[in-house]
């Protein structure tokens, strides 16, 4: 097997078995949605116009959470050392690594979504653009996080900073997603899909560069 | 850690900027003085009555806090590609300049929003991205302070600068975007009458006063940053 997909097999292999963060990132983010009604009321009218908003909130606070231990945990025990002694370059294994990440928990919010979906009264015209959003920029999501989780690797109890240096890059995700749901609802065609993709993908292929850059310095010291 | 072959640079900066420092500072109280005697006696506008002078304080210190994100940016790569220690301390110390005047362009804004819109807070877009350009402020400097080695949190912070300079005018766009989808154009957009040399002179001076009193408190930073180190270097050699 090639070292990369090797990679991201085992990383996909530790987020899903036991103490991965696969599951709980899926409860996480149906806690989350389930919290929100608490707050603001049931009323549907409400719920079912701010679906979309707080569905992606949810995912990225979700994504946000399990990013943490992306790179942290095979810095401790030091197997980043040795992965960084193989022949995959740090710029690919930052890609398995954010890879795999999407792979274990924005595809699953996806596949989630809709459920939760329902629970808050979308009408259907919006359940084809959420989980196309959400497919499209969550990879964003796990991209931009994955910058952050390299930078901070090195920071014990560094639980909180992370989201909070990450969550101000990540507004064009939100915006753009959540707005091409609002968009489908009322009908629009104003591109924040496209948008969206867009953002996505500059951001997928430049934070393996940035990401591969922290965790370079990182090992140096 | 601190050898005496970084302070080398550090050493020509410090008597270049002790001879600068005065002059500057001299410029800077010398422009605010003029430019806020000229905005006081400025008359009031037709519109929006006495409110207006608040664009003096305000305007001016947005633009500094944009100036300090590039400067910050810039500083960062220099460090990161040259590895200059001087660049690191100028980028650390921009910071929470370049923080402190993003909160003052959006208190300022905030008390003008009260009479112009009638609410202190509107999510208006150029609030909104100034609102996100605080926080950015704020994690680079969070995470300098996470971080205990000197060099890495250098590093580190460089490139989340880095990144967020190529991501700021992508955030600033998807707001923009936002904003038109969500408000419509209910917001006063600057730029409509042209502005009048009565209150182009106030606002020039307090520009000027604002950038110079940014280079100045820079400067006193950096030079701050310095001596700090040395005094570090020499305790451990002391001991």
């Amino acid at each position: 097997m090639n070292p990369f997909a090797a990679l991201l097999f085992r990383d996909m292999r530790l987020a899903t078995r036991a103490g991965g963060s696969a599951a709980l990132a899926l409860a996480f983010f149906a806690a989350v949605a389930t919290l929100v009604p608490l707050g603001v009321g049931s009323d549907p009218c409400l719920l079912s116009r701010i679906a979309g908003g707080v569905l992606w909130i949810a995912a990225v606070l979700a994504a946000l959470l399990s990013l943490d231990r992306l790179f942290q945990a095979d810095f401790e025990d030091g197997s980043l050392d040795i992965i960084a002694l193989s022949p995959l370059s740090l710029e690919s294994m930052s890609f398995a690594k954010l890879f795999a990440h999407w792979l274990t928990t924005g595809l699953p919010l996806t596949l989630l979504s809709p459920v939760l979906g329902v629970l808050f009264g979308l009408p259907p015209a919006g359940y084809a653009p959420l989980m196309l959003s959400l497919a499209v920029g969550t990879p964003a999501v796990s991209a931009i996080g994955a910058i952050g989780a390299a930078l901070t690797l090195s920071i014990r109890r560094g639980g909180l900073i992370l989201p909070f240096i990450v969550f101000p890059l990540l507004a064009p995700a939100v915006i753009f997603g959540a707005g091409a749901v609002l968009a489908a609802l009322d009908g629009l065609s104003n591109g924040a899909f496209w948008l969206l993709g867009a953002f996505s993908l500059v951001a997928v292929l430049l934070a393996p560069f940035a990401a591969a850059a922290a965790v370079r310095l990182n090992l140096a010291g | 850690m601190a050898s005496i072959f970084e302070f080398a640079n550090p050493k020509r900066f410090m008597n270049l900027s002790g001879a600068i420092l005065p002059w500057l500072a001299g410029v800077c109280v010398l422009s605010l003085i003029a430019g806020l005697y000229l905005g006081f006696t400025a008359p009031p506008d037709y519109q929006q009555g006495d409110t207006v002078k608040i664009m003096f304080i305000h305007v001016p210190a947005a633009w500094v806090a944009m100036m300090c994100y590039g400067l910050m940016a810039a500083a960062s790569l220099l460090g990161l590609v040259n590895r200059h220690p001087l660049a690191d301390v100028a980028a650390k110390t921009a910071a929470p300049l370049g923080a402190t005047f993003t909160a003052l362009a959006l208190i300022t804004g905030s008390l003008w929003g009260k009479p112009m819109w009638g609410a202190y807070w509107v999510w208006d877009a150029r609030l909104t991205s100034f609102l996100l350009l605080l926080f950015l402020y704020l994690g680079y400097i969070a995470l300098w302070n996470a971080i205990e080695d000197e060099t890495r949190a250098a590093r580190a912070a460089a490139i989340l600068a880095l990144v967020g300079v190529v991501n700021l005018p992508i955030i600033e766009f998807s707001v923009d975007w936002w904003n038109t989808l969500h408000q419509g154009e209910s917001i006063i957009r600057s730029g409509g009458p042209l502005i009048s040399a009565v209150f182009l002179w106030p606002l020039g001076l307090m520009a000027l006063g604002y950038t110079t009193l940014f280079f100045t408190l820079w400067m006193i930073r950096i030079r701050t940053e310095i001596i700090e180190r040395r005094a570090r270097a020499f305790q451990l050699g002391l001991a």
